[in-house]
C-alpha cells in the first residue's frame, strides 16, 4: 500500500519544528509501524537527507521506548499495542497518517520524535523502591502474600514507563504511571512499611518535574498499552490521605 | 501545609469542598420546590429561613468559605495544568473524557457569576427592583417573596439567564459527581462505569429539578 505521512521534524531542542510530509510506497501490511518508519529512513538516507529519529529498543512492547502520538493517539489508539507492535494492517492504501512525538512540558522534544522522559525516572527515583537488606537469596516462601495482592501489584507492575498516559492527558499529569507503582508496592509487605513517605514523595516529585494535575479525564487509561487502570490513581488518593493521619 | 500544596491534597480539598456544596444545592433545591406547594408555602419556609437569626450567617459564613477553598484550588489548578501542557498537538482525539470534563474550569466560573448575580437579585434585591419590590408588601404579615420570583421569572432574559446557568451546574456536576468518588478514593475498578452513569444522572436531576422553576412562569403554567 502507498501512504501519506505527516511526520513531525524538529533539528533539536531549540528549533521550533514542522510537520512535513512523506510518500511512503509498496508498504506491506505485515510490516510493523517501525519498519515501516526504518524504510522511509533508508529512503531519505539515499536521498542524502537527515532521518527521522524515533525512540525504540525491544520492538516486542516490553521495553516503553517507542513513543509516537498516530493520528491524535498515543501509541496509535490500538487497545493495549505499543507502536512498535501495531501493524501496518490497521491501515489502509491512500491513508493520511500524522505522526507527532508526546508532548508535555516535563518531556522536552530532543530530535524529530524522541523526547526526553527522565522526569519519569526521577519521579520513581523519589520512591519507586523498598529499601531492605537483601543478603543472600532469599527464601521463595519467606514472605508468604496472598494470592489476590500479588495479583494485584502485577497488575500494577505491568507498566513499562512509556510516557502514554502522560501524552494522552489533557493536564499531562503523570498519574497513571505514578499511581502503579504507589499502589503495587503499598499492597506488598515489603512495600508497607516506607508506603507514607512514597505516596507523598513520588506525587511531589511528579509536580517538580512539571507534570500537571490530574482531573480524572480517564485518557490515560485508553492509552496504556498494558491496561493499567484508573482503580491505581485511586487506591494512590487513599494512600495519600492515610499518609495524612 | 501539605494538603494545600500537594497535587493529591488539593484535589481532596476540592473534591470535599464540592461534595459540601452539593450537599447545599440538595437542601436549596427541596426548599424552592416549595413553590409548587401554593402561593404561601415559600413565604413560610422564607420566614423560617430569617427566623432563625445568627445561624443564618454561620450558614453564610461556611458556604463562603466553601466557595473560597473550591475556587482558589479549581483556578490554581487549572492554571498549573495548562503550564503543563502548554503545546497543542496538530490533530489530537480525545477517547473517553467529555465537554463536562474538559470545561470544568469555564461552568465553575460561570457559576460564579451566577451565584454574584443571583444574591444580588434574591438575596440583597438590587437588580430587577421592579420584581423584587414585591419583598416588601406583606402577605398575611409576611414578605411575599412568591410574588417577588413570579414577577422576576415573568421576564425573559431572567428566566432564561437562570436557565443557562443550570445547563452549566448540570455540566458542572456531570464530571464532579463522580469525579469526587474517584478523588476520595472509592473506584475499585468495575464500580467506575456505574459511578459515572449515576453521577450523570443525579445531574440531570438538578439541571431539571432547578430549571423547572424559571420554566413554569417563564411559559405562563404558573
Ligand atoms: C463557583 C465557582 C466554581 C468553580 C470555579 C469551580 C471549579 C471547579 C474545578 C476546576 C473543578 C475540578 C475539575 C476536575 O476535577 O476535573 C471542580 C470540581 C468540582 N466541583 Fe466545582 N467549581 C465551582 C462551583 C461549584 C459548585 C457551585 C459546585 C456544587 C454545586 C461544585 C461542585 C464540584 C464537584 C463535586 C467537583 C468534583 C471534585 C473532584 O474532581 O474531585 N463546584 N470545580
Ligand atoms: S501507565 Fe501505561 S501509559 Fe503510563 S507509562 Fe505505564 S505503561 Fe505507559
Ligand atoms: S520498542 Fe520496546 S515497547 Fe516498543
Amino acid at each position: 500500500m502507498n501512504l501519506t505521512l505527516h511526520v513531525w521534524r524538529q533539528k533539536g531542542p531549540q528549533d521550533k519544528g514542522k510537520l512535513e510530509t512523506y510518500q511512503v510506497k509498496g508498504v506491506s501490511e505485515d510490516q510493523s509501524f517501525l519498519e515501516m518508519l526504518d524504510d522511509l529512513n533508508e529512503d531519505l538516507i539515499k536521498g542524502g537527507k537527515d532521518p527521522v529519529a524515533f525512540d525504540h529498543d525491544c520492538r516486542e512492547g516490553i521495553c516503553g521506548m517507542c513513543s509516537q502520538v498516530i493520528n491524535g493517539k498515543a501509541h496509535g489508539g490500538q487497545e493495549r499495542t505499543t507502536v512498535c507492535q501495531l501493524h501496518m494492517r490497521s491501515f489502509n492504501d491512500g491513508d493520511e497518517i500524522f505522526i507527532e512525538p508526546w508532548r508535555a512540558r516535563a518531556f522536552p522534544i530532543q530530535k524529530d520524535l524522541i523526547v526526553d522522559r527522565n522526569a519519569l525516572e526521577v519521579v520513581m527515583q523519589s520512591g519507586g523502591y523498598t529499601s531492605c537488606h537483601t543478603g543472600g537469596v532469599a527464601d521463595g516462601n519467606a514472605i508468604l502474600i496472598p494470592k489476590p495482592d500479588a495479583d494485584y501489584a502485577m497488575d500494577a507492575a505491568e507498566c513499562i514507563g512509556c510516557g502514554a498516559c502522560v501524552a494522552s492527558c489533557p493536564n499531562s499529569s503523570a498519574m497513571l504511571y505514578t499511581s502503579a507503582k504507589v499502589a503495587q508496592l503499598a499492597v506488598l509487605p515489603q512495600g508497607k512499611g516506607e508506603a507514607k513517605a512514597r505516596v507523598k514523595n513520588m506525587t511531589e516529585a511528579m509536580l517538580d518535574e512539571g507534570f500537571g494535575n490530574c482531573t480524572n479525564h480517564y485518557e490515560c487509561q485508553e492509552a496504556c498499552p498494558k491496561g493499567i487502570n484508573v482503580k491505581f490513581i485511586a487506591k494512590l488518593n487513599r494512600e495519600y490521605m492515610k499518609s495524612m493521619v | 501545609m501539605h494538603l494545600t500544596t500537594s497535587t493529591v491534597g488539593r484535589k481532596v480539598l476540592m473534591a470535599v469542598t464540592g461534595l459540601l456544596l452539593v450537599g447545599f444545592i440538595i437542601v436549596h433545591l427541596l426548599g424552592n420546590l416549595s413553590i409548587f406547594a401554593g402561593t404561601e408555602a415559600i413565604n413560610i419556609y422564607a420566614e423560617k429561613l430569617h427566623s432563625l437569626g445568627p445561624v443564618v450567617w454561620i450558614f453564610r459564613a461556611v458556604m463562603l468559605a466553601l466557595f473560597a477553598v473550591h475556587i482558589t484550588f479549581g483556578i490554581q489548578l487549572s492554571m498549573e495544568n495548562s503550564t503543563a501542557s502548554p503545546e497543542a498537538y496538530a490533530i489530537k482525539k480525545r477517547q473517553i473524557t467529555t465537554f463536562s470534563a474538559e470545561s470544568m474550569i469555564y461552568t465553575g466560573v460561570i457559576l460564579l457569576v451566577f451565584v454574584v448575580y443571583h444574591l444580588l437579585h434574591f438575596t440583597m434585591h438590587v437588580v430587577h427592583t421592579d420584581a423584587t419590590d414585591a419583598i416588601n408588601t406583606l402577605v398575611n404579615g409576611r414578605p411575599d417573596v412568591y410574588s417577588m420570583v413570579k414577577l422576576s421569572f415573568e421576564k425573559a432574559f431572567v428566566s432564561l439567564v437562570y436557565i443557562a446557568a443550570m445547563f452549566a451546574l448540570f455540566f458542572h456536576l456531570g464530571h464532579g459527581l463522580s469525579s469526587f468518588v474517584q478523588t476520595l478514593g472509592f473506584n475499585n475498578g468495575p464500580s467506575q462505569s456505574k459511578v459515572i452513569a449515576v453521577g450523570k444522572l443525579v445531574a440531570v436531576v438538578f439541571l431539571i429539578g432547578y430549571a423547572m422553576i424559571p420554566f413554569v412562569f417563564l411559559v405562563g403554567i404558573k
